[in-house]
């Protein structure tokens, strides 16, 4: 079996506003990183294949393809656009070692959120045009809409929600790499301005910017550009249906589904004693407990319970978003689930400096693609390759 | 099974139709606007427009002086070592008179618009810009031309303070 | 010479190319994936992946479109990945098909390709201004028809090719495709039609552009053991191939496309082609623009710089000839909605290597045949190599 793993990432960090630099130095600065972190790799020379994941909309440019080559090494080589999260972009390049014809492969995302003056409108511009945009609602009471349901299906709490908020800002503190570090409390949750019932202002990860890339390799490419690699032992993605109307919005079926098509892949049977910790889509606060859930992580109803006893903080049983999730880190559009994956790695790697976890061998990723989709991916990232 | 497929799906409807307000349709103006960061290297470049200069970046490995400017050499995959004037005149690579404008409509007075290789910069280095002050009919590859800037005071640090470029003996 | 697992074209499907479609952009994609599955004997519960390509999201007028077209392609509830590589994305899907079936991770895949320009009202020609660098390009009004024109007038300076040679390309990719039951603009016109046609750009002028179209098209990639199980008529795909020039366009000398010849060598070294105007019996080159078809011949290296012309002349390029191109009529004929017109291309050489193509069927048993498609700001080139 042809296995995959990473050799390489490279992480400008995330700020709350990037005003000095063009996206297309930030893209140069991680992909300057990655690639000195996998073996001073020449990306002009040694790469087969560049995957970059963006949309339109939220660049402002069409076609926004054209504009990525250069500053990653791309100029006149095999580089390519998949429009999704950066995760989805992993299982590319994953797909394309698999293959056979390709060994080194890269993977680019960022976010330059920042440079969006009319962000809400671009997120309701994703909308439906015929059903769901001509309601004229701000777009975020889809969360509203499923946190309502997730939380009469499951049993879970409201206060277990903001929970999850206080643990993953607190972690965040101790992430040079990440935005929005903060000492809150589950009342400053509660009490900060109601935004979509029952959500509050602080349930909702704020924007941040920042870039990853990130080098994968076949077996043995890998052992010829670093000592430590990571194996991507299982990679899955999945879509719910396209309709809002049609979901069961209590459930994230999206993984589960994809969960299923990535344990399979990495023999997992039981994941709440293999796996040893989690960074996950945490985008909006109640959305972590759901994933956990879906992800098998715990039983339905439980996951509340579980951040509640403390089994998800950096010390517990199964940590989860020890990195500070994207509550802490920033929601970064495209390089959400990419950031989710290269904490994952530096954990593994023994890297994660303030926030490492101990005896960190297998983790989870796991992303969701946000409003209004009902796609996400999943992915098993650990030190040994079986 | 292309030739044996006797009906392929797919109903035309007229523009005149959906002009009438015949079709049914909905309506949306997206509300989409951006202020990107210019970055280190074009700032640089749009703030020396105002001044009335065009400023290159330039890579000691490959030897190249670059415009427009930035922080890393795409050839040689390294941050860009210096930076250089190059000069407002240039050589015309290619150019082609537009009679229509971007919504597809006709526009009176042709434009000329020209690919210009900057002199002082590598061979090819060029730049979009349009021509004026000739007849369409008279414009040449190779032809040689120069800036025509804005008023100092009018310059605002954008790639229209050089108003257009014209030809020169 | 190849990976693993060899994967096959068994069904596709091409809904009408017309100016305004009725349907939504979701309807296309169902009438073209039903039509390719239909046609290769499958239903859905058959396929477990899907692969969807449209171009950009400002023509539909649905941020992150790809997921408003989920489940019309068919991914209710399967892995669904989008690619979007400007005006190569038709090709380029059906290679992203490739690498889902090749990976070993799925046996079968859908590939949708679907776009929807009339959305974009009143013109699409005018969501195209976005396109461009905001600080170097927009501020001049900068629209797609300018970029192509400074292209074909550098490529015709460097080799000193006339208009008269390059309108005979508009002349017969419009005959061709008066036989294609999905085409916009069939039609008989000659050459004076072409040069006394109104000048947009010049030197292009009407005659020498596809139009802007709704469409969609649809084809299901199966691996090996499961295509022969199909059909006794497998199209194997043997070379996929892409590259991306630098976005600095001004700074390239645009008489040759660089990119398409990098992205064509990858697809022939895979496809174990060394002689490529010998081995290739019919191709399809992307041509938006009459000129591009020419552009596009040499970049394939199915001929020398500057000759493609001459071959055009010497009706060598006719669906008779000893190098048939586009003989579905292209874009030029049938129809431009950007990402589907890619992937028609991809349905015409399935179509022609197994004999199925009726009126526009090139004689002579075709074997190997090869699709391309151009994109971005004179940048991308996507290859696909299949063969019989």
């Amino acid at each position: 079996m042809r296995e995959v793993a990473i050799v390489g990432i490279g992480c400008t960090g995330f700020k709350p506003i990037t005003p000095d630099i063009s996206y297309k130095e930030l893209m140069f600065e991680a992909a300057t990183r990655a690639y000195q972190d996998a073996g001073n790799i020449n990306p002009r020379k040694d790469i087969d294949a560049f995957v970059s994941c963006a949309e339109d909309y939220w660049e402002g440019h069409s076609i926004f393809d054209e504009f990525v080559p250069d500053q990653i090494g791309a100029a006149l080589r095999h580089l390519f656009t998949v429009t999704s999260d950066g995760m989805i972009g992993l299982a590319t390049a994953y797909m394309l070692i698999k293959t056979g014809e390709f060994n080194t492969v890269v993977v680019e995302a960022h976010s330059k959120v920042s440079d969006i003056t009319t962000f809400t409108d671009i997120v309701n511009f994703g909308l439906d045009p015929i059903f769901n945009r001509p309601l004229g609602a701000h777009p975020h009471y889809m969360a509203g809409l499923e946190m309502t349901r997730f939380l009469h299906e499951t049993g879970n709490t409201r206060e277990q929600c903001a929970q999850v908020v206080v643990k993953n800002r607190k972690n965040a503190l101790l992430n040079p790499y990440a935005a929005h570090g903060a000492n809150i409390t589950i009342e400053d949750v509660l009490q900060s301005e109601p935004y979509f019932h029952p959500l509050n202002r602080r349930d909702v990860s704020p924007n941040a910017d920042g870039g990853i890339v990130m080098v994968l390799a076949s077996e043995d490419a890998a052992k010829k550009l670093t000592d430590k690699p990571v194996w991507i032992r299982g990679i899955g993605w999945n879509s719910d249906t396209s309709w809002p109307e049609s979901r069961e919005w209590g459930r994230a079926i999206y993984t589960e589904l994809a969960a299923d098509m990535t344990y399979k892949t990495a023999g997992i049977r039981n994941p709440q004693k293999e796996i040893d910790f989690a960074e996950i889509d945490d985008s909006f606060s109640y959305k972590e407990l759901q994933h956990l859930e879906a992800l098998k992580l715990c039983r339905q109803g439980e996951a509340g319970k579980l951040t509640k006893e403390g089994e998800t903080e950096i010390d517990g049983d199964t940590p989860v978003n020890a990195s500070g999730g994207l509550l802490g880190m920033g929601y970064a559009i495209e390089a959400s689930g990419l950031h989710r994956v290269f904490e994952t790695v530096l954990q593994l790697r023994g890297e994660a400096g303030k926030h490492q976890i101990c005896n960190a061998k297998t983790g989870v990723a796991q992303i969701w693609r946000g409003i209004p989709t009902a796609t996400g991916a999943v992915t098993i990232l650990s030190t040994e390759v079986e | 099974m292309s030739a044996k497929i006797k009906e392929y799906q797919g109903e035309e409807v007229k523009s005149a139709d959906i002009k009438e307000g015949k079709i049914p349709t909905v309506r949306f103006r997206p509300k989409a606007r951006y202020m990107w960061s210019a970055g280190i290297a074009m700032s640089r470049f749009l703030n020396e427009l105002k001044n009335g200069k065009i400023i290159a970046s330039t890579c000691n490995k490959c030897g190249r002086i670059m415009v427009p400017p930035r922080m890393f050499c795409e050839q040689c995959f390294k941050p860009t070592d210096g930076w250089t004037y190059v000069k407002d005149t240039g050589t015309i690579n290619t150019y082609s008179v537009s009679f229509i404008a971007g919504d597809a409509s006709r526009i009176k007075e042709p434009i000329i618009v020209a690919v210009i290789d900057i002199d002082g910069a590598s061979p090819g280095m060029g730049i979009l810009h349009t021509v004026q002050e000739i007849d369409w009919k008279k414009v040449k590859f190779g032809m040689k031309v120069k800036a025509v800037w804005k008023p100092e005071k009018e310059r605002t640090g954008a790639i229209t303070d050089i108003k257009y470029f014209k030809p020169i003996k | 010479m190849f990976g693993k697992k060899r994967v096959a074209v068994v069904g596709a499907g091409l809904t009408l190319f017309r100016r305004n479609m009725k349907e939504t952009g979701r309807e296309m994609c169902w009438e073209a994936s039903k039509m390719a599955l239909d046609a290769a004997g499958l239903t859905l519960k058959d396929i477990q992946c899907v692969a969807y390509g449209s171009a950009p999201d400002a023509f539909d007028g649905i941020h992150m479109k790809g997921e408003n077209m989920t489940d019309a392609s068919g991914a209710w509830r399967k892995p669904f990945s989008r690619v979007y590589v400007g005006g190569g994305t038709g090709v380029f899907t059906a290679d992203a098909g490739w690498w889902h079936v090749a990976s070993g991770l799925f046996d079968t895949c859908l590939v949708v390709a679907e776009e929807k320009m009339s959305s974009c009202y009143p013109h699409p020609a005018y969501a195209f201004t976005t396109i461009f660098d905001p600080i170097m390009d927009r501020p001049h009004g900068t629209t797609l028809i300018w970029i192509f024109s400074l292209e074909m007038h550098r490529y015709m300076h460097v080799h000193g090719i006339k208009k008269e040679q390059i309108a005979l390309v508009s002349v017969k990719n419009k005959r061709n495709a008066l036989d294609h039951p999905c085409a916009q603009l069939g039609a008989k016109i000659t050459v004076e039609d072409v040069l006394n046609s109104e000048i947009m750009c010049w030197p292009v002028q009407r005659l020498d552009i596809s139009p802007t179209s709704d469409g969609a098209a649809a084809i299901v990639l199966a691996s090996e053991d499961v295509a022969k199980k199909l059909t006794d008529n497998p199209v194997w795909i043997d070379g996929v191939g892409w590259c991306i020039d630098s976005t600095y366009w001004t700074n390239r000398d645009l008489y040759y496309p660089d990119y398409v010849e990098c992205a064509a060598r990858m697809a022939y070294k895979m496809a174990g082609i060394k002689n490529p105007p010998k081995e290739i019996d019919v191709a399809e080159p992307y041509d938006p623009f009459d000129y591009k078809e020419l552009h596009h011949m040499e970049g394939l290296l199915l001929c020398k710089k500057g000759e493609a012309p001459k071959l055009t002349e010497e009706g060598v390029t006719q669906r008779d000839g000893d190098l048939p191109i586009n003989p579905s009529g292209g874009l030029l004929g049938v129809g431009n909605p950007i990402a589907a017109a890619g992937l028609m291309k991809v349905c015409e050489i399935f179509w022609q290597l197994r004999g199925e193509a009726g009126k526009r069927q090139v004689p002579g048993d075709p074997r190997t045949g090869l699709a391309q498609a151009w994109g971005d700001l004179m940048q991308y080139g996507s290859v696909i190599v299949m063969r019989r």
